[in-house]
């Protein structure tokens, strides 16, 4: 055992400690897990009964991970709010005097937060993922056809843990700038519902550059016309990503807390 | 030891702290006194490093807080308001605090037992009492054997048992050599905790010396003399500089008279006395005296804005239950005295 002293690898032991302690990002993460598996599960089973009544132009429309995946909305907002109250839970009790009491250099609190629930995430998400999509697959592949091997279709289902672990990033990082849970999840939810509905319907040059479109682009096997390639879209969205952690960081150093 | 200089805080238009400078010495407890909304809170979070200084500084044991690679074993914190996740268990939250500094569990499990939160510790923080709370601040205070400590209100929701041991644990962390600094409003409080005090006001330095001198800074001539012959003896008192002034019935206040002087005319006269009791000042009216033009929100009327709740609290010692005492009958006699020209 070495020295006493805050050390980049001791916070996020402790920020880790702190993640699987308090009861709701527990539950939370057990929503995303549920809503992408779930769902998928109920989709592929539903796919299959209405095979029937089905006319051969919508039988010939069904690609399996579109179906099979249809959860993933819910869990990305439920990882975002996943990410938001890892923070603001600290702010709005208090807490978060004590770990910058302990952390005084500040950043460090946010480089280990990010760390740990996009490592957390990526390793929950990515077996939910892959799971969800091969059970999905066995079950209607009774009447479609598609691999995990398929063009496209392994990046779709590992994009979506990517695509997660980013929305759980951006979650952490409006934590950080707006403090406030409902502040946050509202922001949040504005960029990724609201946007798209609004800006994205009216201004339809900017649409696909909007966060939504960016990362839906990684998880489509091949994106239309009017949205980008699926790698800029995750560069941009990774980005946009990158850019909100600038400011939190600012914001961290400079503000009293 | 934890030095201030010029230490300046302003929202806005408001100066919060002003210019405060002074200096925190090891091996005594040090009372940070005040008004509510003195600057008490801001002065000691812009200690911890957790609010920026508009100007100035603060230094704990030579180096800002921020520069000390191991904080928690130089500056133990408790913060008036909780700093702890309502959501986490109290065991938790000091594993987590700890782990960012690699300190073992079985440091965690000595400041539970410490602190008597043994039987609580696997609860959630948020269902504790405000005295559990004080408890687990404290206990998070002391998780890196600090040589300072810095607390914010420690006695706040303490029953009686609970301020003696705090008062005791303060004690003893001084006696050790640590550096102890706790602000309160609660003047009865530092006069059984404190050797030395910071008075502020409105963000301002009002006095920085031992508590000894502030009572003596203050010190009355004042005695109380219980006597069923009351008449009489005021009568055999008054004199050129002496004033008696008949507090109750049977009760007098001497001013400008020894005890032993007036046990001695009592004596002469043959006049029988109950109690005779020289009045030491209290540290509180010391305290109101030094703070009457800083004190923020006055209380209706009775002028003792921020310090008017000191008697009817728990840790109101004896000493304080008096002083007020003798307050009240000082006034309730107001109509009764009989002054000597």
């Amino acid at each position: 055992m070495s020295a006493i002293a805050v050390t980049h690898a001791r916070v996020a032991r402790s920020e880790w400690i702190k993640l699987r302690t308090v009861r709701s990002t527990v539950l939370t993460y057990l929503f995303a897990i549920a809503a992408l598996g779930g769902s998928g599960l109920l989709v592929a089973i539903s796919a299959l009964e209405r095979w029937e009544s089905m006319s051969p132009s919508e039988r010939a429309g069904v690609r399996i991970h579109e179906y099979v995946l249809a959860g993933d909305d819910l869990a990305f907002l439920a990882l975002g709010v996943v990410g938001v109250i890892a923070v603001t839970g600290e702010y709005t009790t208090g807490m978060v005097r004590a770990t910058l009491a302990a952390v005084p250099a500040r950043l460090p609190v946010l480089w280990a937060k990010l760390a740990v629930l996009c490592a957390t995430t990526f390793a929950l998400m990515l077996p939910t993922s892959l799971v969800t999509y091969l059970v999905g697959d066995a079950i209607m592949s009774q009447r479609w056809e598609e691999r995990l091997t398929d063009p496209g279709v392994l990046r779709v289902v590992v994009g979506t843990a990517v695509v997660a672990t980013l929305v759980c990033a951006l979650g952490v990082v409006l934590g950080f700038l707006l403090r406030s849970t409902a502040g946050a999840i509202a922001t949040l939810f504005a960029i990724l519902i609201v946007l798209p509905m609004t800006l994205g319907q009216f201004v339809p040059e900017i649409a696909p550059y909007l966060p939504s479109s960016a990362m839906l682009s990684f998880i489509t096997v091949s994106p239309e016309e009017d949205m980008l390639a699926a790698w800029p879209g995750l560069a941009l969205f990774a980005g946009y990503v990158a850019v909100a952690i600038g400011g939190a960081a600012a914001r961290l150093k400079r503000r009293d807390a | 030891m934890i030095t201030v200089e010029q230490l300046t805080k302003r929202y806005g238009e408001k100066t919060a702290v002003d210019s405060l400078t002074f200096t925190v010495r090891p091996g005594a407890v040090t009372g940070f006194l005040g008004p509510n909304g003195a600057g008490k809170s801001t002065t000691m979070r812009m200690i911890a490093g957790l609010d920026a200084p508009t100007a100035g500084s603060a230094r704990v044991n030579g180096h800002a807080y921020a520069d000390h690679p191991a904080p928690l074993t130089e500056v133990g914190l408790l913060l008036e308001a909780r700093a702890v996740h309502t959501g986490r268990s109290a065991r938790n939250h000091l594993l987590a605090l700890a782990a960012t500094h690699g300190i073992g569990r079985r440091r965690v499990e000595e400041v539970i037992e410490l602190t008597g939160l043994g039987a609580v510790a696997g609860r959630r923080a948020g269902g504790f009492s405000l005295g559990m709370g004080q408890r687990l601040g404290i206990a998070s205070a002391l998780l890196g054997d600090p040589a300072a400590l810095i607390l914010d209100e420690p006695v706040n929701g303490l029953d009686p048992e609970g301020v003696r041991w705090v008062r005791e644990l303060l004690r003893g962390l001084a006696a050790e050599g640590r550096t102890v600094f706790l602000s309160s409003h609660l003047m009865s409080e530092m006069a059984l905790t404190a050797d030395h005090l910071i008075v502020v006001g409105r963000g301002r330095l009002i006095a920085d010396l031992p508590v000894a001198e502030l009572t003596e800074r203050t010190a009355r001539d004042l005695v109380r003399v219980r006597t069923p012959d009351a008449e009489e003896l005021t009568a055999r008192l008054l004199g050129p500089g002496v004033a008696v002034t008949a507090a109750a019935p049977g009760l007098l206040e001497v001013r400008g008279a020894t005890s032993a002087e007036i046990g001695a005319a009592a004596a002469r006269h043959g006049l029988v006395l109950h109690e005779l009791t020289p009045q030491r000042a209290s540290l509180e009216e010391a305290f109101m005296e030094l703070t009457r033009d800083a004190v923020e929100y006055r209380a209706g009327g009775d002028g003792a804005g921020g310090a008017a709740g000191l008697a009817r609290d728990g840790a109101g010692a004896a000493r304080a239950e008096d002083a007020a005492g003798a307050h009240d009958a000082a006034g309730a006699a107001a109509g009764a005295e009989a002054v000597a020209a």
